[in-house]
């Protein structure tokens, strides 16, 4: 019992410092109904901000944590609900997941560059000092005894903190207008307005507050956790989970679920010593909490009044297809032909990620729904064709099923829940496997970190050569491409739009939603999958660090900017993530470009969040300006021609039809009450 | 024993109730209307209906049939259908196309399996005929979200009808419609309940309302405060009551913002 407490005490604190997150996600959420994915990377970002003044400028601390928490951060919080997020409770959840995420990116860019890891100042170690390190009991040992363990005074602040976090709170929101206003604009944002509260004030200042809790515990836990980018950030997952214990509302429950993760952190960390059961989850308990918690989750209600209809890219008809599709393969074969094993090598790659970008085209860009874990998808197939040791097609199939089928796995549990859970439990996911499966020596790359894989033979003819098999990389990119379109021209794509424009409808129509997106994302994990396959087989020797979660990240979000609707930009989006650590490598003018490469892609998708079919879609309006340009040419000077039958170019919408015409009934006021 | 039986339902959110102990019926064949005053809990009744809102307390029963907890899904195998107060349509799809899926969801695989080799033609005249009959057949090759609001409620309809119901739930089904339109809608009513189709529609217009329910509820602040023919309704003092001062013309739109809502909780 008594180590119990001794192990369990110093849970608390952490757990005081995931509360003080958690409540500055919360509040953001129930305001503006943004979930932002990029709260712990903010707090990261102003915590080597408070590094940067307090340590490297010198600056008072105090100074430096007041600076940071009441001004820097509110400014950005007000700035981001200003510019960036304003508008985006409205959109479709996969919009401002891809939002957020782009801020995620850019943020983790943006320290990269601004604070890069192998720059060493003297006068400037990377540390942050814990507050009050110094407290001493009357034996001269720093910090009080209590319960067989011993608190320090960084852990006495920072559940200070937390009480008085929970307090202000408490007293805004219930005993201030702006507070009501606050917990009132989710309710009805038309409402308020009609009675003369202000929902955009209430946002920027939720988004406000939000950033400020992010900056304190990212500099309350700076001096436990260190000053790094991934491992600040992803102190977020935990934050998450005890968002998701509040149900995403309840402000109490958050602080519960906090230090309950906090105890549990600290317990699994002090009794895995001798618990092997124990020290295999230890790197990953949170994220299985989060898991667990999201599993947990009330039956989401079918949500109505959400705003539909996307302008989608055009899907091209099959001569169309096969035209491009023997462009394709045409390019491929020159490059092939005369490229070194340097490019034959990248071009693969860039083969690897198209497929996991149609992976994301079925999922998100027909489906509406968000997968934060796609490469990881990818190094389960990676790993099943490695494996199996079975280089041919049996061996693809099965890594492709294997893939397909932890795709359902994941998707199974958060059935009954919406894209905003599943998009969530996919990011347990990603870090679950990450740091427990693939690192496990039976059914992961092993402590080594990578495993040898074969290239792949067809029907007995092995293709061994790096050309040869690049070739098959692409040939098998087009036949999926193909297959996508064919579905989306099909019974089940007009089904996958329909869900995503309106899962009401399509509930009262008769479709089983839950099921239908069970084999969704079990698709498109299973292309993931056969894109991992095909790397392994690339590569001769694949590990866990090809299939690192975080870049599922700029994956996604590449994705996004080129165009998630369409086969041609995941085409551009392929070579454009396969380019990324070439030109992270560069430098221009002497500034190295590592960071900023993270900083475009997240600006990118901050930017093109919003239209879903991103810069390929410019380029199909520049197709079809030259198209209509020669056909008017051709009509004019061949007059007796039939016309060319319009109809028949392109089965969706021709032009991007803008904001909807109609006219929305309501919101107004209920007439009483 | 009536098609649809709401019974005793309550529904709360928070500290609000929306629907007060609701008790009504529909009957197959017949049009009953829906009417009270804005954010009286006709709306939220079918979403309690069509399972999109589970009810704090009381049943809903379909032909008999228990279904209060039954999955959205299933009641529309049950020949239940419903269109949205807030439009519902598949916005990035073509009018047609949105019929062509309800289609496509009724019929299931194995639906499609028996009409495999059927022509593709005779499918999508069925499927015109079907915005014919609503009037939409003009709008056919529009995207859903380009077309006037009174086409897309008409489309709405279609969808529901491509599924052959035998309940439909009609919530304002006539606003944004002109009166010629207006009235060819109140005559498609009548035709689809002289086919047995039990129709339940929540109607600000009362001309329509009178003209075509042949039986009507009055809700007002979640409660059933009168039920009778069209006549005894317009005479009924406290449907009066309800309705003081308030005229279909001047109304406020309706519009309780349906989506499910959250508020922040600071206490427990
Ligand atoms: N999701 C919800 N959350 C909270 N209150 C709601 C919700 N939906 C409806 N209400 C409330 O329930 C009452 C009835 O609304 P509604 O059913 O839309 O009325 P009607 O359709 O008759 O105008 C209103 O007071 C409204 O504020
Ligand atoms: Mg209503």
């Amino acid at each position: 019992m008594e180590t119990f407490l001794a192990l369990a005490i110093p849970g608390l604190f952490t757990g005081a410092a995931y509360a003080i997150a958690a409540s500055g996600l919360v509040l953001t959420y129930t305001t503006t109904r943004v979930f932002n994915i990029a709260h712990g990377a903010f707090g990261m970002v102003l915590s080597f901000v408070f590094w940067d003044l307090s340590v490297r400028q010198g600056w008072d601390p105090l100074l430096a944590l007041v600076v940071v928490i009441l001004v820097i951060a509110p400014l950005i919080g007000f700035v981001v609900q200003r510019l960036i997020t304003r508008g985006l409770g409205n959109a479709p959840v996969s919009v401002s997941l891809v939002v957020t995420v782009g801020m995620f990116v850019g943020l983790v860019g943006l320290a990269q560059q601004r604070w890069p890891e192998d720059r060493v100042e003297v006068d400037a170690p990377r540390f942050v000092e814990p507050f009050w390190l110094t407290f001493a009991d009357g034996d001269g040992v720093p910090g009080w005894q209590i319960g067989g363990t011993t608190i320090t005074g960084h852990q006495l602040i920072t559940i200070l903190a937390s009480i008085a976090v929970a307090a202000a709170l408490y007293l805004l929101l219930t005993r201030t207008r702006i507070g009501t206003a606050m917990r009132a604009s989710v309710d009805n944002p038309d409402l308020l307005r009609l009675f003369g509260g202000k929902p955009d004030d209430a946002a920027a200042l939720a988004w406000m507050i939000g950033m400020s809790l992010a900056a304190l515990t990212g500099i309350l836990m700076v001096s436990v956790v260190g000053l790094s980018y991934v491992d600040l950030t992803l102190l977020v997952v935990n934050a998450y989970a005890a968002a998701l214990v509040g149900r995403l509302k309840s402000l109490p429950m958050t602080f519960v679920g906090a230090m309950v993760i906090g105890v549990v952190e600290a317990l699994v960390a002090g009794y895995s010593v001798d618990n092997e059961l124990l020290a295999t989850i230890k790197p990953a308990v949170v994220p299985l909490v989060l898991f667990v918690v999201i599993v947990a989750m009330p039956q989401a209600q079918l949500r109505i009044g959400q705003v539909k209809g996307m302008v989608s890219a055009p899907v091209p008809t099959v001569p169309r297809m096969g035209v491009s599709a023997g462009a394709v393969l045409l390019v491929t074969a020159m490059v092939v032909a005369t490229g070194s094993e340097v490019t034959l090598l990248r071009l693969g790659t860039a083969a690897t990620f198209a497929i996991v970008m149609l992976s994301l085209v079925l999922l998100t860009g027909y489906g509406g729904h968000v997968s934060l874990a796609q490469l990881t998808f990818a190094g389960v197939g990676a790993l099943a064709y490695a494996k199996l040791g079975e280089p041919n097609l049996l061996g693809l199939g099965v890594a492709v099923l294997v893939a397909a089928a932890v795709g359902a796995l994941v998707a199974l549990p958060v059935l009954r829940l919406t894209g905003l859970y599943l998009a969530l439990a996919t990011l347990a996911f990603a870090v679950v496997m990450e740091k427990i499966v693939f690192k496990n020596d039976t059914i992961g790359f092993g402590t080594g970190g990578a495993v040898e894989a074969q290239r792949l033979s067809i029907l007995g003819y092995r293709f061994e050569s790096t050309g040869s098999y690049v070739f098959v990389m692409v040939a098998l990119f087009l036949l999926v491409g193909v297959a996508v379109l064919l579905v989306r021209r099909g019974v089940v794509g007009r089904m996958l739009i329909a869900m995503r424009d309106s899962p009401a409808a399509c509930g009262t129509l008769g479709l089983d939603l839950r099921w239908f997106r069970v084999g969704l994302f079990a698709a498109s994990a299973g292309i993931a999958g056969l894109a991992g396959a095909l790397l392994a087989g690339l590569r001769g020797v694949i590990g866990d660090t090809d299939f690192v979660f975080f870049n599922s990240l700029p994956l996604l979000l590449l994705a996004v900017v080129f165009g998630i609707t369409s086969v041609t930009g995941a085409t551009l989006g392929g070579i454009g993530l396969m380019l990324l650590p070439v030109l992270q490598a560069e430098s221009v003018g002497g500034v190295p470009l590592g960071g900023v490469m993270f900083m475009v892609i997240g600006l990118g998708a901050v930017l093109a969040g919003r239209d879903p079919n991103g810069l390929s879609s410019y380029l199909f309006r520049g197709g079809r300006w030259v198209e209509q340009r020669l056909r008017t040419r051709l009509s004019a000077s061949l007059p007796q021609l039939p016309p060319a039958g319009a109809d028949d170019v392109h089965e969706d919408a021709e032009e991007p039809v803008a904001a909807p015409a109609r006219v929305e009934v309501g919101p107004g006021v209920p007439a009483r009450g | 024993m009536s098609l649809l039986e709401v019974d005793d339902v309550v529904v709360q959110f928070g500290g609000v109730t929306a629907v007060d102990h609701a008790s009504f019926t529909a009957e197959a064949g017949q049009v009953t209307g829906l009417i009270g005053p804005n954010g009286a809990g006709k709306t939220t009744c079918f979403n309690v209906i069509s399972g999109l809102q589970r009810p704090t307390q009381g049943h809903v029963r379909l032909d008999g049939r228990d279904i209060t907890r039954m999955p959205v899904h299933r009641r529309s195998k049950r020949g239940m259908g419903r269109t949205f107060q807030r439009l519902e349509a598949f916005g990035s799809l073509t009018v047609r196309e949105n019929v062509q899926v309800a289609l496509d969801i009724h019929r299931g695989l194995a639906g499609r399996l028996r009409t495999v080799g059927r022509p593709a033609r005779r499918q999508r005249a069925d499927i015109d005929a079907l915005l014919e009959r609503v009037g939409v057949a003009a709008y056919a090759d529009d995207r859903a979200d380009s077309v006037p609001t009174g086409a897309a409620r008409l489309l709405e309809l279609a969808r529901c009808l491509a599924a052959e119901p035998t309940l439909l739930l009609l919530d304002e089904p006539s606003s944004g419609l002109d009166e010629t339109e207006t009235d060819d809608f109140g005559d498609l009513l009548r035709e689809l309940a002289a086919e047995g189709t039990a129709i339940v529609m929540v109607e600000h217009d009362m001309d329509l309302v009178m003209g075509v329910c042949d039986t009507i509820r009055v809700l007002d602040f979640g409660e059933v405060i009168a039920i009778g023919d069209p006549a005894a309704i317009r005479s009924d003092p406290r449907v009066q009551q309800a309705y003081l001062g308030y005229s279909d013309e001047t109304a406020p739109a309706d519009g309780v913002d349906e989506t499910p809502t959250t508020v922040l909780e600071v206490t427990r």
